[in-house]
């Protein structure tokens, strides 16, 4: 009876468009932004950050720009993790190159520079398609992680071999390096993903979205229509791989803080973001975001119930951790193929027409 | 009536006259195959042209030479009185030419509207950032080309799906939908591969229908293969007929019924 969209008319093209076109949508997506900016900063504290705030939003970034590429456009990635990395890196040579530059701005060139380097492991795409791409990917994820082990001037040729995040603010407060300070941290990275979120929509909404969509669904019919397929493959690897190299800068720099990149942005990467956009459902941009949750809180959520609430041993809760996350990974998609997303989408029609049936 | 003359009469009284696409001596080979063996013909702005002939006859090939799927080895293509040169389907498909498929290639995955909308992709050309924020230029072509978008769906009375993900319709709504997304790139030759295939009596009077409508009122060029004879006979107004890769009539649907060898390759002399 609440949720429904009769009586709700649109009058313009414009209004029809829009991203929540049933105004329940557009209240809650409001409160919920709301409760994001407003509510959560005077709460946060160290614990909540770092165990479920950070990784929740720059995995969704992550998440958001794999889905764009696989979700959107059909080509399957297993390089994220590598991506990530370039990001994170080039947001370090940045950082350190140029420290009087602002760090905002730092990560978002590290996007770009992500993005170029994505467009030119895409290349491959316009010739081999499916598992073959795949493979393709994975030999972006081994080498790229290779370069940055071996080649010193990437790490400034530090003893260790590790990449640190100098310590850096914005407006005064400081958002990386050690003592942070949780809220500003949050909020820094609360905005990438906004304004992630609401690009990312932009773009699949509109002639791009279409593009790269009619690429997935059906590439012979696409070309016949005249869609360019290398410009949209391409743009595609683009625009993914610069949202994937902000969630990599964003890892490094606010929230790991210190990284070997083979320990931080192993094949182990790759496989958690595609199983966020799996799980979460396959071309939506909500999905990208209960799919980075999915996988971010559960973990969490079980030690806190198996060890805080019970009482288990530590290494046993580790074990059946496993297990658990495993096990609902497959039952969710038995029950939903295409993921949270479609499961909330069945929900939200069948909550038109409640109470009534028909 | 020769494929010379500089122009003719319709049945219902119009005057078609100027060449839109003029193949000459068209040939394609699969390796050692002849597929299409030397064909010449025209279509002329504002018919219908219907190209039938038995099953394997090349008929799909000759569609897929105009659309720019395959270059074929001999020959001419020449469109809107320039001869064209290779190109890629994409790129005959922005110089105006749209198609549907035997088998329905729309893209199931997307709604109707989104479907329709990929027709518009070409005339779309807001840069991406624009696009990335939804402002100025981006946003104003969306509108537009729903505008555009939305009188093609009224015309062919698809309103009510238009919200619809394609993968849920009936078959014959689907190839409705897929000459929406045809038309709605306003082409100058829109090409139709067996347009009725697989429906019952009343979907195919719907489609001719809309084809005649399309032609009518749009002014749209159609060339299309079907095997319907009688929807053929209908509807065209000039007809090709091949047979094993060859041309073996050309003329009005009266001509063609009447020629010897195309009763022999085709219609059947056995009902006489």
């Amino acid at each position: 009876m609440l949720y429904r969209e009769a009586g709700d008319f649109k009058t313009t093209y414009r209004e029809d468009g829009q991203t929540f076109p049933i105004r329940l949508d557009r209240t809650a997506y409001f409160a919920i932004l709301a409760v994001a900016a407003l509510f959560v900063p005077f709460v946060i504290n160290d614990y909540w950050l770092n165990a479920v705030l950070l990784p929740f939003l720059i995995y969704a970034i992550a998440a958001m720009g794999l889905n764009i590429l696989t979700g959107y456009c059909g080509q399957v990635s297993l390089g994220t993790g590598a991506f990530m990395a370039v990001g994170a890196y080039a947001c370090y040579k940045l950082m350190t190159a140029f420290p009087d530059i602002n760090i905002a701005i730092h990560i978002v060139l590290s996007g770009f520079i992500t993005a170029g380097v994505g467009m030119l492991f895409g290349l491959p795409s316009l010739r081999i398609k499916g598992f073959y791409l795949a493979v393709a990917t994975l030999a972006a994820q081994f080498f790229l992680v290779w370069l940055f082990n071996r080649v010193p001037w990437f790490y400034n040729y530090s003893a260790s071999g590790q990449i640190n995040a100098p310590e850096r603010t914005l407006a005064g407060f400081r958002i990386t390096g050690p003592e942070t300070q949780a809220w500003a941290v949050y909020l820094f990275c609360l905005v990438f993903v906004v304004a992630s979120a609401w690009i990312c929509r932009n773009l699949t909404r509109g002639a791009m979205g279409r593009k790269w969509m009619a690429i997935r669904d059906m590439d012979i019919a696409a070309e016949i229509i005249g869609v360019n397929p290398l410009r949209a493959k391409l743009s595609a690897f683009g625009v993914s791989s610069f949202f994937v190299g902000i969630s990599g800068a964003l890892f490094f720099s606010v929230y790991l803080g210190a990284v070997e990149v083979g320990e931080a942005f192993g094949i182990n990467k790759s496989f958690l973001v595609l199983f966020m956009v799996i799980i979460g459902g396959l071309g939506s941009i909500l999905g990208s975001f209960l799919g980075a949750a999915f996988m971010v809180l559960l973990p969490v959520l079980l030690k806190n119930v198996l060890v805080g609430g019970l009482g288990w041993p530590t290494d046993l809760a580790a074990h059946l951790e496993y297990m658990i996350v495993g096990g609902l990974i497959i039952f969710f998609l038995i029950v939903e193929p295409h993921g949270l997303a479609q499961l909330w989408r069945i929900t939200k029609e069948k909550l038109r027409l409640w109470p009534f049936p028909h | 009536m020769k494929d010379t003359a500089e122009s003719y009469v319709t049945e219902d009284g119009r005057t078609i006259g100027e060449v839109i696409l003029d193949l000459r001596g068209i040939t394609l080979r699969f390796g050692g195959v002849e597929a299409i063996k030397n064909i010449s013909f025209d279509i002329r702005k504002g018919e219908i042209r219907a190209i039938i002939g038995p099953n394997g006859a090349g008929k799909s090939s000759m569609l897929n030479v105009i659309s720019g799927f395959y270059n074929p080895q001999e020959g001419e293509v020449w469109f809107r009185g320039e001869r064209r040169p290779p190109m890629k389907p994409y790129q005959v498909a922005r110089a105006g030419v749209a198609r549907t498929f035997q088998n329905i290639a729309l893209f199931e995955g997307m709604t109707v509207l989104d479907n329709i909308m990929t027709g518009r992709l070409n005339d779309m050309s807001a840069g991406l950032l624009a696009q990335a924020i939804w402002k100025g230029k981006a946003e104003r072509e969306e509108i537009e080309n729903r505008e555009r978008a939305e009188r093609i769906i009224d015309f062919l009375e698809i309103q009510h799906i238009r919200k619809t993900p394609v993968g849920r319709l009936p078959y014959g709504l689907k190839k409705r939908v897929e000459l929406a997304r045809a038309l709605v790139a306003e082409p100058d030759l829109l090409l139709l591969d067996e347009p009725m295939a697989g429906m019952n009596v009343e979907e195919k009077e719907d489609m001719s229908r809309y084809i005649l409508d399309v032609n009518d009122e749009l002014g749209t060029t159609i060339a299309l293969i079907e095997h319907d004879m009688g929807v053929v006979m209908d509807l065209s107004d000039r007809v090709v007929v091949m047979d094993y890769g060859r041309k073996i009539g050309d003329g009005t649907p009266d001509e063609v019924r009447g020629n010897q060898e195309v009763i022999d390759a085709y219609l059947g002399v056995a009902h006489d």
